[in-house]
């Protein structure tokens, strides 16, 4: 019933009596908090079927299906640009010439130590670029910084012996990335490379801040419109769902992809990453790469 | 240069916002995170449900959507607060679950074995946990803390786009003032740094202090 922890030992009849105890006085305190939300919505008003009219119009709908496809355009271009930046980042980083190294390393830990929000800004505002363009440079920038390191810490996790043995076979250092050592490190890093996509997917949403019609800003429209009587509220009840079930796919995803390389015999010479987004700790130590 | 000298006490003043928003959502965040992460091991089941949705819809939830929700939408329920509070509220509660899975992946390192040793020994649950599991478990939680607090610092920037006083909402009325905007944005990057850095650094020095086998 419960995964081992060592924080107790698997229960007794007492103890399991004394739990249900607990279990019933919980599942009460929570039953209750939901009700008082549900009563809340329902006596102010929420579930008016003036405040639910408007998506039953064709034009609405488009408007919300118009903002989630801009959505998703900014997110494949954001994702496929900082795939393309973080590989670029990577080999800049993991290069034998030292200024080279140094200025990759000052580009990847300058953009990840930056807020994204304030790069997005920036592109906006001061070099004066459109919404969609600032949002995916912003969005490239950032995650493109932060895959490089996914990428770096991928290819230097693979087993010392793999890289020895492919010198001692006479291929030149291009060979051996290339051949050996990135696809392996590719394969273990691919979960952390898809977390990464998730905080991307996420992020698109900033584009809300900078006027770029994607689907917040749809749901906004909607929101602020008297006729309806303002239905703030069933937006987000609309637009929440669609938001969360995105990121759970993409990160279900990621897990699913860990899961199945943790059986994978091609990365036996790699730990295989956890599903986690990438870390933002500069300089000192980076926790290990399992 | 002149942007910066012209204008210390805004940008001041935005500093000040930042570090304000990043510790008051740090502290809730933390107790929050605590409080799931607790639930989350519990041995009660509809605890465990709670803290997993918890979890789960804060992690997949758009910071932006979550002001938006927050910022625009608790107003309809006649909860009326300084703008400040809500945003205070909706970062730390995002943060909470980032800190909550830190956390309970930290209690899951610490290997069953010891805890089965101090009860062997007679310990009751909270010497257990007080004295065996969590020490060791607070070692190897430091650095996704860290790295948590840091993307915290970075995200209170959104509170500056809902009209919160921060250091990113310190360029609207600079630019109206015609100073240089990307001199402006500049001395807006510096104190950024300046935040996330120096927790980069506090949390360096604990890793140094308490990590794991250095």
């Amino acid at each position: 019933m419960i995964t081992t922890t060592a924080l107790y030992d698997v229960p007794g009849p007492r103890t399991r009596a004394r739990h249900r105890l607990y279990a019933i006085g919980a599942t009460v305190a929570i039953l209750a908090l939901a009700g008082w939300v549900l009563y809340l919505l329902f006596t102010t008003g929420q579930f008016t079927a003036a405040k639910w009219s408007p998506f039953l119009y064709k034009g609405i709908q488009e408007l919300l299906l118009n903002g989630l496809g801009n959505t998703l355009k900014a997110f494949v271009l954001a994702a496929v640009l900082s795939l393309a930046l973080g590989a670029v980042l990577a080999v800049g980083r993991l290069s034998d010439h030292r200024a080279l190294r140094w200025v990759c390393t000052l580009v990847v830990e300058f953009f990840r130590a930056m807020p994204l929000l304030v790069m997005i800004f920036f592109i906006y505002v001061a070099l004066q670029v459109a919404p969609l363009p600032a949002l995916v440079a912003g969005l490239t920038l950032y995650n493109g910084s932060v895959l490089a390191e996914v990428f770096r810490s991928g290819v230097n996790a693979v087993d010392r012996g793999q890289r020895e043995a492919a010198y001692a076979l006479g291929m030149r250092k291009t060979q051996v990335m290339t051949h050996v050592l990135v696809p392996q490190a590719v394969r273990a890093m691919l979960p952390a490379i898809i977390s990464q996509l998730v905080v991307a997917l996420k992020d698109t949403s900033l584009g809300f801040l900078i006027t770029y019609e994607e689907f917040l800003h749809a749901g906004k429209l909607i929101a602020s419109n008297l006729d309806y009587d303002l239905p703030f509220i069933p937006v987000v009840m609309v637009i929440s769902p669609v938001y969360i079930g995105m990121c759970m796919l993409l990160s279900w995803l990621a897990n699913w992809v860990a899961r199945r390389q943790q059986r994978n015999p091609k990365v036996e010479a790699v730990a295989v990453a956890a599903a986690e987004p990438g870390n933002l700790m500069t300089g000192g130590p980076q926790p290990p790469v399992r | 240069m002149n942007v910066l000298l012209d204008n210390l006490s805004l940008y001041g003043e935005g500093l000040l916002g930042t570090v304000e928003l990043t510790v008051y959502a740090s502290l809730l965040a933390l107790v929050l995170g605590f409080l799931m992460a607790a639930f989350r091991v519990a041995p009660v089941a509809s605890l465990r449900v709670f803290g997993t949705a918890w979890v789960t819809v804060l992690r997949n939830t758009p910071l932006t959507l979550l002001f938006f929700a927050v910022v625009l939408g608790l107003p309809r329920f006649g909860l009326v607060l300084p703008f400040k509070l809500f945003a205070i509220l909706a970062l730390g509660c995002y943060t909470s679950a980032f800190i909550c899975e830190a956390v309970r992946s930290g209690i899951n390192t610490v290997p069953v074995g010891q805890g089965e040793a101090a009860r062997s020994l007679g310990m009751t649950f909270p010497q257990t946990l007080g004295e065996i599991v969590l020490p060791q478990a607070f070692r190897s939680v430091i650095p996704p803390i860290g790295s948590t607090l840091i993307a915290l610092a970075k995200n209170s920037a959104i509170a500056g786009a809902f009209s919160v006083v921060e250091l990113l909402g310190v360029y609207k009325p600079l630019s109206e003032r015609g100073y240089n905007i990307i001199w402006t944005f500049f001395w807006i990057a510096v104190g950024y740094l300046l935040v996330t850095l120096t927790i980069s650094a506090i949390f360096n020095v604990l890793e140094k202090r308490f990590g794991v086998a250095s």
